[in-house]
Formats: C-alpha cells, sequence, structure tokens
C-alpha cells in the first residue's frame, strides 16, 4: 500500500474519451449570488419601473431646477397663487408668496431625498454593527444592549425634537440629528435576528474552529450575509424617513422658511386647498409617487434576494 | 391487468437557466401486491418520478407519456378526478416526518380528515378506524394519542403516523419517498419490518425511492436503478444484487461500505467524478463521464435492452465485456 | 507506550434548558448530553463514536473543540488540559485540533470565494506568513483533497456537496492539525461521493499521520474507518473495543441490536437475518432513567440495572474491550 503523496489519485484513471469533457461539471459558468438576485430583480416589472422613475425623480431634483428661469424664494410679483401657466414658465403654477412651484417642488424633493438617504445611512451603519454584536455576543451584553435599545425606542422622539429645537433653533441639521437617532433601532433588531440564526450555521462555527475573534467573525462572518436583508429593509426605510420629516414639516419643525421640503410644501398647499389646489398637487404627487418606488423596489429586493440563495 | 403501467414517462421543467429533462422515457409495470424499488442518487430522478405519479409536480413541470393506473392515464385527468384517487387509492409518504403532518391539527383530525373526505364516514366511525389503524402501525394508547399534536411525538413515532394516515383508505398503492431516511437506524428497522407486515395484512403494492441499497434489498421484489433521469439496469431484486448487469450499479455496490465485509478491506472502489449537472448533460449516455468501461460508441444514447427474461439495461458494452474491465478497489495491486 | 494524544476522563456537557418551576429560584433544568465519558486516542489512530439521536456524539464532539463548555471532567491534549480553559488561551490549540462538519455547504461562508475560505485558518493562526506562502499551501490543500486549482476563485453555491466537503477537508488540514474531529461528514453526501471522501480521508490520515474522531450513525461507515470505536447512548458511553472485535463479537445488548439493524445490502442475508427490534422511545436526556439509560428498552435488564450505574469494564478477550453493562456474559445469543 505505497502511493507517493504525489501520485494520490482517488480512483484509476478513466479510459480517455475524446467528445467528452471529464470536468464537465466544473467548466459551467459561475455566477455569484448577487449577479443571480440582480437577474431576479430586473425581471420585476414593478421594481424594474420604480427604479427608473426614482432616477427620473432623482435626476429632477437635482439638476431640473436649471431649466426654470425662476429661483425658490424670490416672488414674481406679476404671478402672484396663480394656476400653472406655461407661457408665463411657471409649470407648476406659483404659491401665494408668489414663488415658483416648479423649482420648490424640485428644491424641496432634494431636502426630503437628503433626509431619506441620510436615515438610511445612519440606520445601515449604526444599527448593522450594534445589532449583529448584539446578536452574536449574546448573553448579557445582548440583554443589556436591547434593553438599551428598547429604553430608546421608548423615548418620545417628539419630545426630543421640541428640545433640540428650543434649545438650538431651526437648524436643519437638528433634523439630520433626530431622524438618524430613531431610524437605526429597527434596523438593530432585525439585524439582531438574523444574526440569532446566523450564529448557528456550521461556517461560523468552522470560523470558530479556526481561531478567527469575534470581531473577525462579525464583520467577515456575519455581516456580508446579512446585508441582503439590510439592503432590504434600508430601502423601505427611505419612504419611512421622508414621512417622518414631511411629518415634523407639517406641524412646523422641519425646514425654516423660505427652504423647504415635500413636508413644508404639502403644509403649505393644505391651507389654500380650496383656491389653489396646485399647491398640493404637485408636491403630493411628487411624494407619492416617490414613496410608492421606493416600496416596490424594496419588495423587488426581498424577491430577489430570497433566503433560498443564501 | 397490472396495477400501475407506466410508459415512457418524461418530466421537463422549465428553469430561468433552461430546460432540465429530470425523468427521460421511464417505463416499468407494477403488479398488485409486489414492492419495486427505485434507486438513485441525487439528480437521478427518483423522487419527480414519485411526484410525476401523484400529480404533484411543481408548476414549472411537464410530464408526459402515460401512467396507467387499472386502466386509466393519470396524466390525463383532470384535478377533481386525481383528487378521488389520491389518499384513498394512491398514497404517498414522505421523507421528513417533521414536516408531513401539520404541527397546528391534532393527529386524530388530521387522519379524520382522510377519512371524512374520500370515505364519507361520520366522525364517530372515522375515530374508531383511526384508532384501528394507529393500534395496526403499532402505537401504544391510540385513543389518547388521537388527541395530541404531531410535535408531542417522537421521529419515528410521526412516520408511523404518517404511513396510518396512508393506508387509511387501504390503498391499493403506495409511494414511499426516502421514507426512513431521516430515522435512526433502529427505528428504520421497525418501520421497515411494519411496512412488510402491513403489505402482507393489506396487499398493498409499494414504490420505495430510496439511495439506500440495503432498504432495497430487504423489502422491494423488483428493482429500477436510475442515474440523470434515464434507467440504467432493472430487473428483481435478487439478480440485480447478485449479477449487476451495468456499471453504474456495479460501481454503487462496491462502493458501499458493508457490514458484513471483513474491517480492513482497505479502500473502497469508488465511482470517481460528481454528480450529474442535468443542465449540461453530456451526449450519449449519461454515466460516460465516470465509468471505467466507457468507449467511443458510449459518446451515443444508449437504448434500454431486454434480457434474461425480465431484466433490461441500457449500456453500450457486453456483460462479457464488463467483467473483463471490473474496476478494481484502490490499493489493490491488478 | 506512547502517551495517548487524547485523554478524555468522565466528560460531562450539560445544557441549562430552563427551569423547574416559574419561580427564580427553582433549580434549573439540565440536558445531560454528556454525561461522564471516557476514552483515549493514540496519535495517527481513528476512534469511531456511533450512536443514534440523543446520544450525545455530536455535544462531546463540539466540547473537545470548545465550542460546547464542560461541565465537569477533564480533557487533555497532548498533556494540556482544556477543560476550564480560559478563551484566550484556546487560540494557540487551534492549530492543532480542527473540525469537518455535516452539512457541507452549510459549513461554507456563501459569500466567500473557496480559495478565501481554506486560507482563513491559516491567515488567522499564522498572521506573519507572507501572501504568497498563503496562496502555494493553499495550492497544496487543495490538490492534496483533489479540487482542481482552477476554481479557487469560485463560490460554494457553485459546487456539488462532495466537492463542498473537500473544501472543508481542505481548510481542516491547511494548518497540519494532529487531530481532526469529523462530525457525521458523509451522512449528507450520496453514496458514490461517500465512498470518495472516506478513501480521501483514509489516505490523507496515513499520509499525515492524522488522528481522527469520526462520529457518524453510520455503522458501516464507521466500520470501514475506524481503528477503535465507541457506543454510546443517551450521553454515556455502552461498549468500547477495536473496530474488529466490536462488530465481530459486541457485548453489549445495544450494540448488538443497533448491528442487527443495520441493512445489508443483499437481499438474502437481509431477509433471513434477525433483527433485535428495540421496543419503546428514546427517555428524555433530561431526566434520564437511574442507573443504567438503556435499561427501559433493554431486552436483559433487571431489577438491579436501576440501581447501579454500570461503568466501562474490560470483557472479553481483547484487551482493549469494555463494556458497560452488570450483566454481559448473560446477555442472549444474538
Amino acid at each position: 500500500m505505497n502511493q507517493s503523496a504525489s501520485q494520490l489519485r482517488l480512483t484509476r484513471p478513466l479510459p480517455p474519451l475524446p467528445g467528452l469533457d471529464d470536468n464537465l461539471n466544473l467548466t459551467v459558468k459561475g455566477r455569484s449570488l448577487w449577479a443571480d438576485a440582480r437577474r431576479r430583480f430586473f425581471h420585476n416589472k414593478a421594481a424594474l419601473v420604480s427604479l427608473v422613475l426614482l432616477t427620473v425623480i432623482l435626476l429632477l431634483c437635482l439638476f431640473g431646477t436649471s431649466a426654470s428661469p425662476f429661483n425658490f424664494e424670490d416672488p414674481d410679483f406679476s404671478s402672484m397663487q396663480t394656476a400653472p401657466d406655461f407661457e408665463a414658465k411657471h409649470w407648476f403654477g406659483t404659491d401665494n408668496l408668489g414663488r415658483d412651484l416648479f423649482v420648490r417642488t424640485l428644491l424641496g424633493g432634494r431636502i426630503s431625498l437628503l433626509v431619506g438617504a441620510l436615515g438610511a445611512v445612519v440606520a445601515v451603519l449604526i444599527g448593522t454593527l450594534y445589532g449583529a454584536t448584539s446578536g452574536y455576543l449574546g448573553g448579557k451584553t445582548d440583554s443589556v444592549m436591547m434593553r438599551t435599545l428598547e429604553i430608546l425606542n421608548s423615548f418620545p422622539i417628539m419630545f426630543l425634537v421640541i428640545v433640540l429645537m428650543t434649545f438650538f433653533g431651526r437648524d436643519l441639521w437638528l433634523i439630520f440629528i433626530a431622524i438618524g437617532a430613531v431610524s437605526w433601532l429597527d434596523m438593530a433588531r432585525i439585524v439582531r435576528g438574523q444574526t440569532l440564526s446566523l450564529k448557528r450555521k456550521e461556517f461560523v462555527e468552522a470560523a470558530h474552529v479556526a481561531g478567527v475573534s469575534s470581531f473577525g467573525i462579525i464583520i467577515r462572518h456575519i455581516v456580508p450575509n446579512v446585508l441582503g436583508l439590510v439592503a432590504v429593509y434600508a430601502t423601505l426605510l427611505v419612504p419611512q424617513m421622508i414621512l417622518f420629516e414631511s411629518f415634523l414639516s407639517y406641524l412646523g419643525l422641519g425646514v425654516q422658511e423660505p427652504m423647504t421640503s415635500w413636508g413644508a410644501l404639502l403644509e403649505a398647499g393644505a391651507k389654500s386647498i380650496e383656491g389653489s389646489p396646485w399647491e398640493l398637487a404637485f408636491p403630493a404627487a411628487f411624494l407619492v409617487v416617490t414613496l410608492f418606488c421606493f416600496n416596490f423596489v424594496g419588495d423587488g429586493l426581498r424577491d430577489a434576494l430570497d433566503p433560498k440563495d443564501r | 391487468m397490472s396495477l400501475l403501467e407506466v410508459d415512457k414517462l418524461n418530466v421537463r421543467f422549465a428553469t430561468p437557466e433552461g430546460e432540465v429533462a429530470a425523468v427521460n422515457d421511464l417505463s416499468f409495470t407494477l403488479e398488485p401486491g409486489r414492492a419495486l424499488g427505485i434507486v438513485g442518487e441525487s439528480g437521478s430522478g427518483k423522487s419527480q418520478t414519485a411526484f410525476a405519479l401523484m400529480g404533484l409536480l411543481a408548476k414549472n413541470g411537464t410530464a408526459t407519456g402515460e401512467v396507467r393506473y387499472l386502466g386509466s392515464n393519470l396524466l390525463a385527468l383532470s384535478e377533481a378526478q386525481l383528487n378521488k384517487r389520491r389518499g384513498s387509492e394512491i398514497a404517498m409518504i414522505y421523507q421528513d416526518p417533521m414536516t408531513s403532518l401539520n404541527p397546528y391539527m391534532k393527529v386524530g383530525d388530521q387522519l379524520m380528515e382522510v377519512l371524512r373526505f374520500h370515505k364519507g364516514m361520520d366522525r364517530k366511525a372515522a375515530f374508531a378506524e383511526s384508532v384501528r389503524l394507529l393500534d395496526a402501525v403499532k402505537i401504544a394508547e391510540p385513543k389518547k394519542r388521537m388527541g395530541m399534536f404531531p410535535h408531542e411525538f417522537s421521529g419515528g413515532m410521526r412516520q408511523r403516523v404518517v404511513i396510518a394516515m396512508a393506508l387509511l383508505c387501504r390503498p391499493k398503492l403506495l409511494i414511499a419517498d426516502e421514507p426512513t431516511t431521516a430515522l435512526d437506524v433502529t427505528v428504520q428497522a421497525q418501520i421497515l419490518k411494519l411496512l412488510q407486515e402491513l403489505r402482507r395484512d393489506f396487499q398493498t403494492a409499494v414504490i420505495m425511492i430510496t439511495h439506500d441499497l440495503g432498504v432495497v434489498a430487504g423489502v422491494c421484489d423488483d428493482v429500477l436503478v436510475m442515474y440523470a433521469g434515464r434507467t440504467m439496469e432493472y430487473g428483481p431484486a435478487q439478480a440485480i444484487f447478485d449479477s449487476p448487469s451495468h456499471p453504474y450499479t456495479r460501481g454503487l455496490l462496491h462502493a458501499v461500505p458493508r457490514m458484513d465485509h471483513a474491517h480492513g478491506a482497505d479502500r473502497l472502489a469508488t465511482i470517481p467524478g460528481n454528480p450529474p449537472n442535468l443542465l449540461a448533460l453530456p451526449p450519449g449516455c449519461p454515466f460516460a463521464p465516470r465509468c471505467h468501461d466507457r468507449f467511443e460508441t458510449c459518446l451515443t444514447p444508449a437504448p434500454l435492452i431486454e434480457f434474461a427474461g425480465s431484466r433490461r439495461r441500457a449500456c453500450h458494452r457486453s456483460i462479457a465485456e464488463l467483467s473483463e474491465n471490473e474496476s478494481a478497489p484502490e490499493g489493490v495491486v491488478a | 507506550m506512547s502517551a495517548p494524544l487524547l485523554e478524555v476522563k468522565d466528560l460531562h456537557v450539560h445544557f441549562n434548558v430552563g427551569r423547574e418551576g416559574l419561580m427564580p429560584w427553582a433549580p434549573a433544568r439540565m440536558l445531560k448530553a454528556v454525561n461522564g465519558v471516557s476514552f483515549s486516542l493514540k496519535a495517527g489512530e481513528t476512534l469511531g463514536i456511533v450512536g443514534e439521536s440523543g446520544c450525545g456524539k455530536s455535544s462531546l464532539a463540539r466540547a473537545l473543540i470548545g465550542l460546547n463548555p464542560i461541565a465537569s471532567g477533564s480533557v487533555k491534549l497532548d498533556g494540556r488540559e482544556l477543560a476550564g480553559l480560559p478563551a484566550g488561551e484556546w487560540r494557540s490549540l487551534r492549530a492543532e485540533m480542527q473540525m469537518i462538519f455535516q452539512d457541507p455547504l452549510s459549513s461554507l461562508n456563501p459569500r466567500m470565494t473557496i480559495g478565501e475560505i481554506i486560507a482563513e485558518p491559516l491567515r488567522t493562526l499564522r498572521p506573519e506568513t507572507p501572501s504568497a506562502a498563503v496562496k502555494a499551501e493553499v495550492a497544496r490543500v487543495m490538490a492534496r483533497v483533489g479540487l482542481l486549482p482552477n476554481v479557487i476563485n469560485r463560490y460554494p453555491h457553485e459546487f456539488s456537496g462532495g466537492q463542498c466537503q473537500r473544501v472543508g477537508i481542505a481548510r481542516a488540514l491547511i494548518v497540519r492539525p494532529k487531530l481532526i474531529i469529523c462530525d457525521e461528514p458523509v451522512s449528507a453526501l450520496d453514496v458514490s461521493i461517500q465512498a470518495q471522501v472516506i478513501n480521501l480521508l483514509l489516505d490523507l490520515q496515513q499520509e499525515e499521520g492524522l488522528a481522527l474522531i469520526f462520529i457518524a450513525h453510520d455503522l458501516a461507515v464507521v466500520k470501514h474507518i475506524s481503528d477503535r470505536v465507541m457506543v454510546m447512548y443517551l450521553g454515556r458511553a455502552m461498549e468500547q473495543a477495536g473496530a474488529d472485535t466490536l462488530f465481530a463479537t459486541p457485548e453489549h445488548p445495544y450494540t448488538r441490536a443497533l448491528l442487527s439493524a443495520v441493512p445489508i445490502p443483499d437481499p438474502m442475508r437481509e431477509r433471513t437475518k434477525t433483527i433485535q427490534i428495540l421496543e419503546g422511545d428514546l427517555p428524555s436526556p433530561i431526566s434520564p432513567p437511574s442507573g443504567c439509560v438503556f435499561r427501559t428498552r433493554c431486552p436483559i435488564a433487571e431489577p438491579r440495572c436501576a440501581e447501579v450505574v454500570p461503568a466501562l469494564e474490560p470483557r472479553g478477550t481483547d484487551a482493549g474491550h469494555a463494556v458497560a453493562c452488570i450483566r454481559v456474559g448473560l446477555a442472549a445469543a444474538a
């Protein structure tokens, strides 16, 4: 039974057969999990259309204002609270102060989208790390971290916002802080749940046996495998953040005049809904379409990243 | 008339990566009370055969050919007509006893549901009959067990309940898809003994789908060996085990470690290579990439040929040629 | 007589599964997964551990490698005590003891390439190794286990079960351990692939002088690969012997029942053999039976079996043959 290591084979070589590729199974084109998910996503018509629409809206908000001769704060005394008028280049009409609504809507979109994006980013960064650490470490650490989270969650956020506003005035950055404070909580819980089930998987045990530290396991093994879930919930979080900001603005606690957001525009538009419905209609349309699209994209992502392939 | 005649059954699945031929030109006959074992590994198509027979294929699967059960083609029946037969004349038991039973329904309710649907029994009669079957599968205190939930049973007991449920309507045909694979070996022995007794008492024909050659040897009269959706070999169990006529069957028999072999038979004879990829099958015989006896003709499909009475094999090599080229266990100096 | 590589004495692994009552001061309910197991393993030797579900073999394996906490007892690897070892000191041991897992696909991180997976233990335990050397080592072990070098950047889901298991073996080998614990490494594989992996493990063991602890429920596989075998039931060892002795002359009633239940792929022998059916169900590991844990299902139990916990005592002619039964010698002939 002497076989030198270099001749190690698992069986006698098969008789050669030209025309037959013995490594047939291995030369089949490889595909990564992300490519699979991408293909499934693009087959989802609702998600694809929503993605396109969102891109259009984003581009409009960023660059569309240059198409209009007006800016967001200067009143046009010749057209005070006028309906949409193509000749006068007030495509969305003007508000009660004569400011062009097209520009204001797009500008408001910039703020709203920024708020949504920021909230999602903060949620992803803080929430993922917090949830993964808490879930992986388990035991008392997990208990403490979760109780802290629950305390933060039960804190009345409006109270915090009002207190901040009172002390620091209506600064745009305060809104972002308030949003950030809220947005990561749910994400942390979701990531923790996913971590708890990943923790038991054999590849995590294998990493343990290979001597990888807890931190290493969290970063290399847990986080990459929760990213799919995180992407889905981040996408569904953006509309929540936009709505929250709109809510704040509607209560008069959001952006300060003359800056505006969709929420602030809704607040102003709602007041004059009988006389000039266009003041409400356009920002509302943008807001609703954006929210719908984010939700469809989020759903599409969730379907595309089906657990089957994890 | 034969109980079941499968004639050129083909099962195709439409997947995003292309069409997958899970089962190709499968034909066999089953007489009442006989047991057929369908043996194969992953990708062999054995489970999909069972699903096709029961009309339980996934939405993207289509079955063509004929499956004649007591004369009528099951593949041509409507859902309603199939439902009349499923559960009452043809029953199926699955591999995983954990998921075969509804965890939210009491075991008794699940048993009685079958009887009330198929036999139109009232509650009292259904209860009595269910208790009788639970007793037949040797579950202690059957009346008490009727009111319990599946999670209160052990794996082996759950499988017995599933068998009882399958036999409630005295089906003529029982399809068992890897019924003991998930069970401990001592529990497996109990269940297989039970199946044999019930077969004898109820005269049920059995199709046993498994990868375990030992189980097949104990239970089945005839054996069908499948690979990549095709029949490699078919014949009476004793003949196939004594004188396998196909390189794949031989490979399998040599590759299985056996209790009755002496320890120290150094290496197992292996079948080289990997299980078939149904999306990228070679032209001709699907086993050729792994076969020690292959030659140029194997690039063309091998027809299934009858020999020695009721046996069939699909191999270009004649049996005599096979004996010459028998793959030796690794390490043995030839 | 060289000192054993691994010496385990009276190992206990307990899990806390809640409380007896609702009050915080009620005593904790302990699941006694491993309830006093002792054995030793020499370098280059293979110990097979067999038992059915609930016997504690997986908990034992995970305790040896530090994944489960040890409640009491002693585990000495090369003379170094592992029980009660602080977490920080485990790292220095990792390079000596590695593990192969049961489910080939889920033991690999789906988001890492197999090159990264195989390199991870080396990078973690010997971080000073330059990356060129790491690459060379990865290539070396891949060739050793029969993986083609061009698949190094593929992802686990692109491979079959057998290939994934080879990746797992390569990962365990790369740090050149003295002992590899194999937790049911071939149970999830096709029969033809099982043989390949078993042969691979045997070859590697011979070349590298590895000691193996091979845990399985498939007795034929264990028989083939092990030098010595230990039979476990409900957290205790029932019998230990050299593989030949155990399978030729089992003494413990549980071992006899277990061996008789294994199906033999030979219809004549399978149908004519006598199986010792074990009646009843596995008792709960939270409150195991007093005395001998097997007595509730033992064909030769007597009242004294409930009072005495039988120790593993040498029996029979073979020096290494130990049985935990007070009635051995009086057992009915198989």
